[in-house]
């Protein structure tokens, strides 16, 4: 199976968000970056195709000389190889367009992805490259079966789960659960230095949306805390009461 | 200003968030609102709350093969009708479906998009969203400037419409579906019976390492039950196998934003607290005073949930029962 993952290089879920002075960004001081969450569900899940199928898993992603951290860590994992298109994000639609004229041109027969990266929340990738590339897409994947030229999924939505088919080639998005990533091996990191990453220039096409600023949520808490000091039922009737008549929730 | 809605439509009905977003649309200021459901027997979910839902006209798009639905399909016929029409502003409700077709459709009409939009402001000409990003860490205000733009909103934000007297009229769509269209089919929707989802729950109460193991998560679900509210999960009792991962809250979970949110033995990691801080009023319960989840809490009791889960169970239903 020719097997291709989109990665994303993300803030580590740790990170405390402070805007940049641009007012428009996370200030990058001090931020540790890492292979995206959901993408290692999306790497290890192709592992596991080629395990069982034969064939290469290449990881594709778009942005700077320093995507390549999170595109060695797919290749520890194993990975075979990787396709850096370095260009400017400038937004989702940019991206899914770079990844498309990439992808158009390799013959995959999967193309899997986390279902968003965690910086942007947005959910977007995945079915923006889908109609760019013309093909069937399944998102918030918890489960994925291949035979005879059909993918099964299982997706998540409120308050249970779709049971999908797609014809292949099709575009699966990763959530939590689908399996469980592998943690790649002291040798195998070692050799991830020597897998080749080719790189493609590429320009990216005009935006279609504009962050006009960055804030930070702030929110003033009542912050009514009451001990339990040996009166738990106390405490819990006197909670009750003010969610019932002063906050008005219960 | 003239806004198209789509009407996701679940085994029958029209689902709320597709009417909370014509309530989005009327705040946008539209000066028409139409909206589209696409199905195999559209006309089913067409009830006299949907058809007064405040929108001029609704489009359906009926085709036999929607008796298994597909995004695919779904994203083509809602930007034939957003052609057709005239929209110059395709609004869907960010569920799990709609985040599939809303990015489908911008991509079809050439239209900037904006995901699970939490608020707009109008800004002379254009329309400002705000996008939470880095799980509520932050928010961005995003102009899109195309000249169709598309939006997905966030289900909860906005009251579904009320009191709308007049009637919808309704218009067959025939748009250009054919079968290969249908290239993703949902096959079938299993839903688990009787319980709220922690994504749509207007109350949440939330179980952290601090309940010792999955056999304690009856006290969870007493609280729960007498509060009408859906059960969550932190990172780390879904990583022990304690819990599902569809009920983690947090950065690699759900973002939720419900109108009470109880955290009991949660003790409020950065990524607990991005996912959870823009619930309305939150709760927490907390052997350790100097637990991080304080300092987001409105109202907390310090002390062992063991004991404290059971009298609280008892005090709500006390209430609730009067």
């Amino acid at each position: 199976m020719n097997i291709f993952v989109c990665v994303s290089h993300v803030p580590d879920t740790t990170t405390k968000v402070n805007v940049a002075g641009d007012g428009k960004n996370i200030d990058p001081a001090g931020v540790k970056f890492i292979l995206n969450p959901y993408d290692e569900f999306a790497v290890e899940e192709a592992l596991r195709l080629k395990e069982k199928n034969g064939g290469e898993v290449t990881v594709v992603s778009v942005g700077a000389e320093s995507s390549k951290e999170g595109m060695r860590q797919a290749l520890a994992m194993g990975a075979d190889k990787g396709i850096l298109i370095k260009a400017d994000k400038s937004d989702a639609f940019s991206v899914a367009s770079l990844l498309a004229d990439t992808l158009k041109t390799v013959n995959a027969d999967i193309i899997l992805l986390g279902k968003q990266s965690i910086d942007f929340d947005g959910m977007e990738i995945a079915p923006m490259l889908a109609e760019l590339m013309d093909l069937p897409a399944a998102t918030v994947v918890v489960s994925l079966a291949i035979d005879g030229g059909k993918a099964t999924v299982e997706k998540e939505v409120e308050g249970g789960k779709e049971k999908i088919e797609l014809a292949m080639p099709c575009i699966v998005a990763a959530q939590k659960g689908l399996n469980e990533p592998r943690y790649p091996s002291l040798p195998n990191i070692m050799k991830a230095k020597q897998k080749p990453i080719q790189e493609v220039a590429a320009t990216a096409p005009a935006a279609r949306t504009a962050v006009v600023k960055m804030d930070k949520p702030e929110k003033k808490r009542v912050g009514k805390i009451l001990q339990a000091d040996g009166n738990a039922a106390g405490a819990a009737s006197e909670l009750a009461r003010l969610l019932h008549e002063e906050a008005k929730v219960i | 200003m003239n806004i198209l809605v789509y009407f996701e439509e679940r085994n029958g009905q029209v689902r709320k968030p597709s009417l909370e977003a014509v309530s989005a649309a009327k705040a946008l200021g539209a000066s028409m609102i139409n909206a589209v459901i696409v199905g195999s027997n559209t006309s089913a979910a067409l009830s006299d709350a949907v058809k007064t839902s405040g929108v001029s006209k609704i489009f359906t798009v009926d085709h036999a093969w929607f008796s298994e639905y597909s995004s695919k399909a779904a994203a083509k016929a809602v930007a034939e009708v957003a052609k057709s029409s005239g929209a110059e502003v395709v609004i869907v409700p960010a569920t799990g479906r709609g985040k599939d077709i809303a990015p489908r459709v911008a991509v079809r009409l050439g239209a900037g998009y904006v995901p699970d939009v939490t608020a707009f402001a109008a800004n002379g000409g254009s329309i400002h969203a705000t996008h939470p990003v880095y799980a509520g860490k932050a928010n961005v205000q995003v102009e899109v400037t195309t000249p169709v733009k598309v939006f997905s909103t966030r289900p909860n934000l906005w009251a579904a419409p009320k009191d709308a007297s007049a009637v919808a009229s309704i218009e067959a769509a025939t748009g250009s579906l054919t079968d290969m269209d249908f290239a993703d089919r949902t096959k079938e929707l299993a839903l688990s019976q009787g319980k709220l989802d922690v994504a749509e729950a207007d109350i949440i109460v939330t179980g952290g390492r601090g309940m010792k193991g999955p056999e304690h998560w009856g006290l969870i679900e007493g609280l729960a039950t007498s509060m009408h509210a859906a059960t969550g999960a932190s990172r780390a009792v879904v990583d022990a196998g304690w819990r599902p991962h569809s009920e983690q809250v947090g950065q690699t979970g759900k973002t939720v934003s419900p109108s009470l949110y109880v955290a009991v033995g949660v003790s409020g990691a950065i990524q607990h607290l991005a996912g959870m801080s823009s619930s309305k009023t939150i709760v927490a319960i907390n052997k350790d005073a100097n637990a991080p989840i304080f300092a987001v809490a409105d109202y907390g009791i310090v002390g062992d949930a063991f004991e404290v889960l059971p009298a609280l169970t008892e005090a709500v239903s006390k209430i609730k029962s009067h």
